[in-house]
């Protein structure tokens, strides 16, 4: 009995593999979500219209279409968008140059062909970049005004009062909002097996396609992912106790 | 030679929006000066202070600290801001301020409020900014709460950790923003001891208050500002007991 629930027909290590690769997946998804949350917080909380537009355009279309059509438009719709600039590049722009000012240029840029591992990286990025963004633009606001003026009073330069006294009190209001987007991106990067990237959802996919046993590559990737999430819910619970310094509860 | 003003404020103006809530405030402070803004709330007593330094940038006039000229530049929207960030830091950097409503940095201690600005702005040793914070700390009697975070304590004690916080940076002037009105009542006397205990070592302070005993007691020279305007400056004998303006005269008449 025992034999056979651990009986993976060779398809463990491979298993083992994919979930590696979703935890990179999540992990670099995450680091750009969260640099392009701050950019995008920092935005909308400044004072240029131009820089509250971009910001505002952003989190509107991004939260407002589902993960899946962006993931494919950004897969796919990328992929045509950089190779029509290529060829733009390479045969009208030599002909324009050529037609008006009598210069002959040879130029050959070579193909692109996105990387699915860049594109599942990058788009749920992107796309996570939007809820973060919302998440510490809120956390920015919950600051106390004063706090960053005492701050100022004291001689601090912008950088200083930002990474001495805003992050760290901002990262109070922002940690419960965080976690929840991390553990949501988690489970997103199930999609990248759309796009052909060979997570562990897809590899057991086709295991279980193989054997014809759905259960026995499906419970472990559900067991993976409550692991992960179990593990991050924990480091989430620490950091939130460690940006509470100060705080009276009551 | 006489010596340089630590401070000294030009002719200030401040606009927000068409309000024109000061209209050519003027101020020289010596060292040991201990002068008090008085007035009535919205006399721009608490603006003229926070122009000195900088919180709000001054529509016009000018700013001279030990004789260093603060250099403005206009923006093409015509705003007014200062022209060079680093000076403006420097000099922040040697006033210092106590708020109304304390602003000690909540996620720090009372002993790293005390230490924050001396090691990064000054850049003096963490070893060195312990010692100053320990003789601070103790001057305003509350060593003993230096591993306390702000809000496990008093207004009382929360405002002397502030003052020692701006002890610490070693300052020419200390400014102070209406110190104990957010107090209550029984903890006002603690800190104005403080304040006191300052005046009489002979630092330099601009106090913007609604302690009339103490502005009376302890200033070199009491200002009264109404709408904006210098009313009536001079000794607090002077604008106290014997004031020119009928609207300070109103304004310190006993009310019962």
């Amino acid at each position: 009995m025992i034999e056979y629930l651990f009986d993976f027909h060779g398809y463990g290590p491979s298993i083992m593999k994919g979930a590696l690769l979703t935890i990179e997946v999540g992990f670099l998804a995450l680091l750009l979500s969260l640099l392009l949350g701050l950019i995008g917080a920092s935005a909308k909380l400044s004072n240029s219209k131009t820089a509250k537009g971009i910001a505002t355009f952003y989190t509107t279309t991004i939260r407002g279409v589902p993960d899946l059509v962006l993931m494919l438009l950004i897969f796919y719709g990328g992929q045509v968008l950089i190779n029509s600039a290529l060829d733009w590049i390479n045969y009208d722009l030599p002909e324009i140059l050529l037609k008006n000012f009598d210069l002959e240029v040879a130029i050959e840029l070579p193909w692109i062909n996105i990387d699915q591992f860049v594109a599942g990286v990058g788009s749920i990025g992107f796309i996570f970049g939007a809820y973060m963004t919302e998440t510490f633009r809120g956390a920015f606001m919950a600051v106390d005004r004063g706090q960053i003026e005492a701050g100022y009073a004291y001689g601090m330069t912008k950088w200083k009062v930002f990474s001495r006294i805003m992050f760290p009190q901002m990262m109070r209001h922002a940690l419960p909002g965080l976690g929840n987007n991390w553990l949501v991106l988690l489970k997103t990067t199930a999609l990248v097996s759309i796009i052909g990237l060979a997570d562990m959802v897809r590899l057991a996919s086709e295991a279980s396609k193989a054997v014809h046993q759905p259960f026995k590559f499906f419970i472990p990737v559900v067991i993976v992912y409550l692991l992960l999430t179990s593990i991050s819910e924990w480091v989430i619970k620490l950091l939130e106790r460690r940006y509470s310094a100060g705080v009276v509860k009551g | 030679m006489a010596e340089v003003a630590p401070l000294v404020v030009r002719d200030v103006h401040k606009k927000f929006n068409e309000l024109e809530v000061l209209k050519g405030v003027s101020l020289q402070a010596q060292k040991g000066d201990v002068i008090s803004l008085i007035g009535s709330s919205g006399s721009g007593k608490s603006t003229f202070l926070r122009c000195i330094n900088l919180l709000e940038v001054p529509t016009s006039g000018e700013i001279e600290v030990h004789g260093e000229q603060i250099k403005f530049l206009t923006t093409r929207k015509g705003e007014r801001k200062p022209a060079d960030n680093r000076q403006v830091e420097k000099m922040r950097s040697r006033l210092s301020m106590v708020f109304q409503s304390f602003n000690l940095w909540s996620h720090m201690t009372v002993l790293d409020n005390v230490i924050e600005a001396p090691v990064n702005v000054l850049g003096i040793s963490k070893k060195e900014a312990m010692e100053r914070a320990e003789s601070y700390l103790q001057k305003v009697g509350i060593w003993e709460r230096r591993n306390y975070y702000p809000a496990q304590m008093s207004g009382g004690q929360q405002q002397r950790a502030a003052i020692a916080r701006a002890l610490a940076m070693e300052p020419d002037v200390m400014l102070f923003d209406e110190p104990t009105s957010a107090l209550d009542p029984e903890l006002v006397g603690e800190v104005l001891k403080v304040m006191r205990s300052l005046a009489e070592e002979g630092r330099t302070m601009i106090v913007v208050t609604h302690e009339m005993a103490f502005a009376k007691d302890v200033s070199s020279h009491v200002m009264f500002l109404h709408q904006g305007r210098i009313e009536e400056e001079g000794p607090p004998s002077k604008v106290f007991d014997n004031p020119d303006s009928e609207r300070v005269r109103q304004f310190l008449a006993p009310k019962y």
